[in-house]
This record gives structure tokens, sequence and C-alpha cells, in this order.
């Protein structure tokens, strides 16, 4: 990725009642990138966003937000980033178009522009229909939608999402993902926070993984995927037409391989590279037919469940 | 901050709580007017102030208006903030609103002064209806000082309004829940309105001197006082110097604004120190308090 970093915490910490809910978190996000903050229930994505936008101070540490300290500068922040809270909550009494006014009024909007926006971006999130509808009569993903198209009447210059995928139906997530990808082409930076694996991982183009508080790891999708490739983790799956015991150490002979399983007729083979010609080979000259085989690609799970593996065996160390 | 103000003014106008208790306040102005239609003949006009007897007189049955209003206010005021953020906060627009381009106390502001907007209205409103009728009722035309003394009789019961709607608005930062903030506002009212004036500190108070001391920590009895002296000239107060038997020796004339103003001072004084320590800790709690979405 190319662009200029427009984020940054160094060493950011914040505890509640002595409990550190964020320790000394450093993150880079670069500009018009969506960046998906990761990590289980309580790893502290949430109290980040909330100090990164200034809504709460950080004990110790600094944050940076296109150049401005939330803490000290909280206002001019707010000016570029939108924020949608994971329970979003508009005034029900009023209807989508009078939430959306207001939220243009407070930010200095003028009522012709803002009726304008108002149109253009509730016909973007699909709701064009129910502008002069009463909040209260809208569903989870409606108001949900709302609250995306409430983040992006300010024309924000960066836009956190905490959980914008929760309690939503899967055609509902598929929406929102796709309005969420389309941000950067506006020109925004977009930090999304989840701990729902496979979603993030369809938009995002980096990642930083959080884990009680901590960094567990940070960067592109494509650089950790390597990274997790590198660390000798290619696993092939073999089927075979019937079981072969003879096979296994063969196998386990061939150079590069580091551990083999049997599953009765699959073989699952732990390597350092790709090995599938190899094993083709040998396979073949074992005299088992063989079926198929195909290598498993890493998923952003994989790298999760790796790396959580991990954090979970230090705390119990 | 006139953008919240403008909507929290909104929201009052068009909520159905607002709409109940101007219900509630015209039907007390109704009664208030009946009453003094049923005992206001049987009053001796010698010490003047006909027009201010329009407030103070109770019918047969029915109390005065100024006894409505002493109960009213408070209800009103209560019910104008107790949930003024605490349900941001449960609905989740707390955090939306503030991640805006604006300062947290504009706000708490915006909703006070919202707030003492509607109550303003409210009391205004029931003064003049009151007078309006009741000018045609009696016939008498106010004069200028008791002009003077209605005007302040509003500011006082405004600014009672406010120290109950700045409480009120103080529980509902300091409890999440909307049901603890209105029962605790509401538990405070029926504690100062019945239980510390009527049975606990006549229980506890050995002297005089400690009898009124106790009372008047008690904001109803501040301003109960102050309407008193300010809506009947002729009354003294219940200083120390009417406490005993000096009160034989009184003349039965009205006393004269100035000596009227200058015995609520203190009531007026306290009344607006409490509601600006109210409102002071609300904000400050407020300021200081974490933001979060649940």
């Amino acid at each position: 990725m190319a662009g200029k970093i427009v984020i940054e915490t160094k060493e950011l910490t914040k505890s509640y009642d002595g409990v550190t809910v964020v320790d000394r978190l450093n993150l880079h996000i670069r500009e018009q990138e969506i960046f998906g903050l990761l990590g289980p229930n309580g790893a502290g994505k949430t109290t980040t966003i909330l100090m990164l936008l200034g809504l709460t101070e950080p004990a110790s540490g600094s944050a940076w937000v296109y150049g401005y300290n939330p803490t000290r500068e909280p206002l001019k922040v707010k000016r570029l980033a939108g924020y949608l809270p994971e329970k979003v909550g508009f005034y029900e009494n009023l209807t989508a178009r009078e939430n959306l006014r207001f939220i243009a009024e407070l930010n200095g909007i003028s009522y012709t522009e803002a009726n304008r926006k108002i149109d253009e971006l509730l016909e973007m999130v699909g709701i064009g229909d129910k502008a002069d509808l009463a909040v209260g009569k809208f569903s989870r993903g409606m108001k949900q939608r709302l609250g995306i198209a409430d983040v992006l009447i300010k024309s924000p210059k960066v836009a956190f999402f905490d959980e914008p995928t929760a309690g939503l139906d899967p055609e509902g997530i598929n929406q929102i993902l796709d309005i969420i990808a389309n941000l950067p082409k506006m020109g925004a930076t977009v930090v999304i926070s989840s701990h729902q694996l496979y979603q993030v991982q369809r938009v995002c183009q980096s990642i930083g993984i959080l884990s009680k508080g901590k960094t567990v790891i940070e960067g592109s999708l494509d650089q950790l995927g390597r990274e997790a490739l590198a660390g000798g983790n290619y696993r092939i799956e073999v089927e075979i037409a019937q079981p072969n015991p003879k096979l296994m150490d063969i196998l386990n002979k061939v150079p590069g391989v580091r551990k083999v399983e049997t599953e009765g007729n699959l073989l699952l083979v732990n390597a350092d590279s790709d090995l599938r010609a190899e094993i083709a080979k040998v396979v073949v000259q074992s005299d088992t037919s063989l079926i198929q085989m195909k290598i498993q690609e890493f998923s952003l799970d994989d790298i999760y469940m790796k790396y959580f593996h991990e954090d979970a065996r230090l705390t119990e160390e | 901050m006139a953008t919240i103000f403008r909507k929290e003014l909104a929201d009052y106008f068009t909520s159905i709580r607002i709409f109940i208790l101007f219900l509630l306040v015209f039907g007390a102005s109704a009664a208030g007017l009946f009453a003094s239609f049923q005992g206001i003949r049987g009053i001796g006009t010698e010490t003047g102030f006909v027009f201010l007897k329009l407030f103070t007189t109770s019918g047969t049955a029915i109390p005065s208006l100024t006894t409505f209003i002493a109960l009213f206010v408070p209800i009103i005021g209560i019910a104008l903030g107790f949930d003024a953020i605490n349900s941001e906060r449960s609905s989740g627009t707390l955090s939306r609103i503030l991640s805006q381009p604006i300062y947290r106390d504009n706000v708490i502001n915006a909703k006070f002064l919202a707030g003492i907007a509607t109550l303003s209205i409210m009391i205004l409103a029931t003064i003049l209806i009151v007078s309006g009728y009741g000018l045609r009722m009696i016939g008498v035309a106010p004069n200028a000082e008791e002009i003077i003394r209605l005007f302040l009789y509003l500011v006082i019961t405004i600014t009672y309004g406010a120290f109950w709607m700045g409480l009120a608005i103080l529980f509902s930062v300091l409890f999440r829940r909307i049901a603890s903030s209105l029962l605790v506002s509401i538990a405070l009212w029926l504690f100062f309105g019945i239980f510390w004036g009527g049975l606990i500190v006549p229980a506890i108070a050995r002297t005089t001197e400690v009898y009124l001391m106790l009372q008047r920590i008690s904001p109803a009895t501040l301003f109960g006082e102050a309407t008193e002296v300010l809506l009947h000239p002729i009354s003294r107060g219940a200083g120390l110097l009417t406490a005993g038997e000096e009160v034989s020796y009184m003349l039965f004339n009205p006393l004269s604004l100035g000596q009227s103003v200058l015995i609520v001072w203190p009531h007026i004084t306290g009344l607006i120190g409490i509601t600006a320590v109210c409102f002071a800790v609300s904000y400050v709690l407020f300021m200081r308090q974490e933001i979060r979405a649940t």
C-alpha cells in the first residue's frame, strides 16, 4: 500500500479501575484503505476507537488522526471523523431525514446542501423510500443503513464502524459491506472493528488483531498471509482411493515434509513449501490411486486462530 | 448549541408528556380561579392588593392557585429533567451526538436551557391565564406594585422549578436507568414535601431557632415562605421576629415592596444557589463521564 499513514497510535494505553484494557497499542492506518480492527469480545477494540475519536482519554501514550491529537483537539478530529457506534441509536420520534438533518446542522452544513446530501445518501444506502418515516418503525438493518448515511453526511475523511454487521441477516451484511467497500473511492479511510473474520476479510486491505488490549499482529492481508506461510504452514490435503499404512512413512521421508496425519482416506501433509508435485509422485509410485490433492489457502481465520492459539498458550504458561 | 436547544425544545413541545403536563397546569389554573371565585368575596379589601388575592385565595374546598403551583412546579421540573441524559445514553444517541464536532457541555447546557424555556412558558401561561380571567371576573386592575410582586413570584417559581429540573438532570447523569432517576427524584420531592417539614423537623427540633433553620434546608419551605411574603404583603414571613410573642404587637398593615423583597432575599439567593449547585455537579459529572455505546 502506497498511501501515507494518517492514523497512528504510539504506546496507547487505557485502564479502567486498574484493569488495563488497551495496552501499549501501536497501530498504523494508511490513507484510503480499509483497516480491520479484529479481536475477540473485550479485546479493547471499542475503547481504541473511542480514544481515536477523543471520546475517551488515554491513560498514557498518544494517538494521531490526520495530524491531530484527539485528546487535545477533539473538535478538529470530530470534524474529520465519522463514527458509527456498535449500538447505534436515533431519535425514534423523528424521521430518518430529520435525524440526518440534525447531525448535518451540528456539522454546520447548510439547509439546502443537507437536503441534497440526505436524499443522495439515503438512496445510496437503499432506504431512499423511507426518508420520511419515523425511525421508531425501522428494523435493525434499516437503522444500520441509516447509521452509515449518518456517518457519511459530514463527508468524513475517516470513518469508524464499530461492529457494523452485528445483528444483521446475511443479505444485509453483504449490502452493508458493499457500501463500506466503496467508501475509499469516495476519499475516506475506513476503520472497521469486528470479530466477524470472514466479513472483514472480504473488504479489508489491512488488519490489526487485538487481544487483551495488545496488538497481536498488524499489517496488510497479503503480507500477513505470506508471513504465516513462511512459518512453514503449507497444508496439503491428499485424498487417496484406499488407506495405505506404508504411505505415511514414504511421505515422511519426502524432504520438506514436517508432519503427516491420516483421517481415513485423507492425508494431511504439513510442509515447508508447495510439495504437491513431489507428493503426487511418491503416492503414485507407492501404487496408491490418487483421487485429488489440494493446498489449503490461508484465510484470515487461520491467521487469527494461529495467533490466538499462541496467545492462549502464552497465558497458560 | 442553538441547534441542540432548538431540537430539545421541539422535542419537549411535541411529546405527549408535555401535553399532559400542560393539561395539568391549565386544570390547576382553572381550579385556582374557581377557588378565588368562591373565596374572594369573603375577604376584606381594606389592605388593598385585591388582584394578588386572585392567586392566594382558597375556596371552600379547593386550595388556592399558589398551593397548586407549589405542588406542580416540582413535578414539571422533574418531568422535564429526569431522563435528559440517560435516555440518550440508553437509546445510543449520546455517543452519536458527542462524536460530532460540538463541545460536550453544549449538550447539557442546551438541555438545561430548553427545560427552563419550557418551564417558563408553562408558568407564565398559568399566571397570564389566571390574570386575564381574573381581571374579567373581579374587575379590579392590578397596580404597579402588584405587577412587580407577581413578576418576582414568576421568577422565583421558575427558579424553584429549575432547581427540581437540575436535580432530576443530576440524577439522569448519575443513574444509567431512567426508572432509577425518576424514582429518586420523586422520592426526594416527597421527602422534602411531606416528611422533612411535616414530621422530621418537628420531631427533632428543640427550639424555634433550630426548627426554622432545619425547615429552611428544604427548598419547598424556601419557596413557600417566599411566595407567602411576596403575594401577601401583610405577611412578615416566618422569621424569628414573628415567631414569638412580638406577633401581638405587630401593626396590621402591609409591608412595602422593598421590605418584602428584603425578607425573601435570602430565600431567592438560596434557591438560585442550590439550583446552581445541582447544575454544576451534573455538569462536572457529565464532563468526566465515560461515553460508551453500551
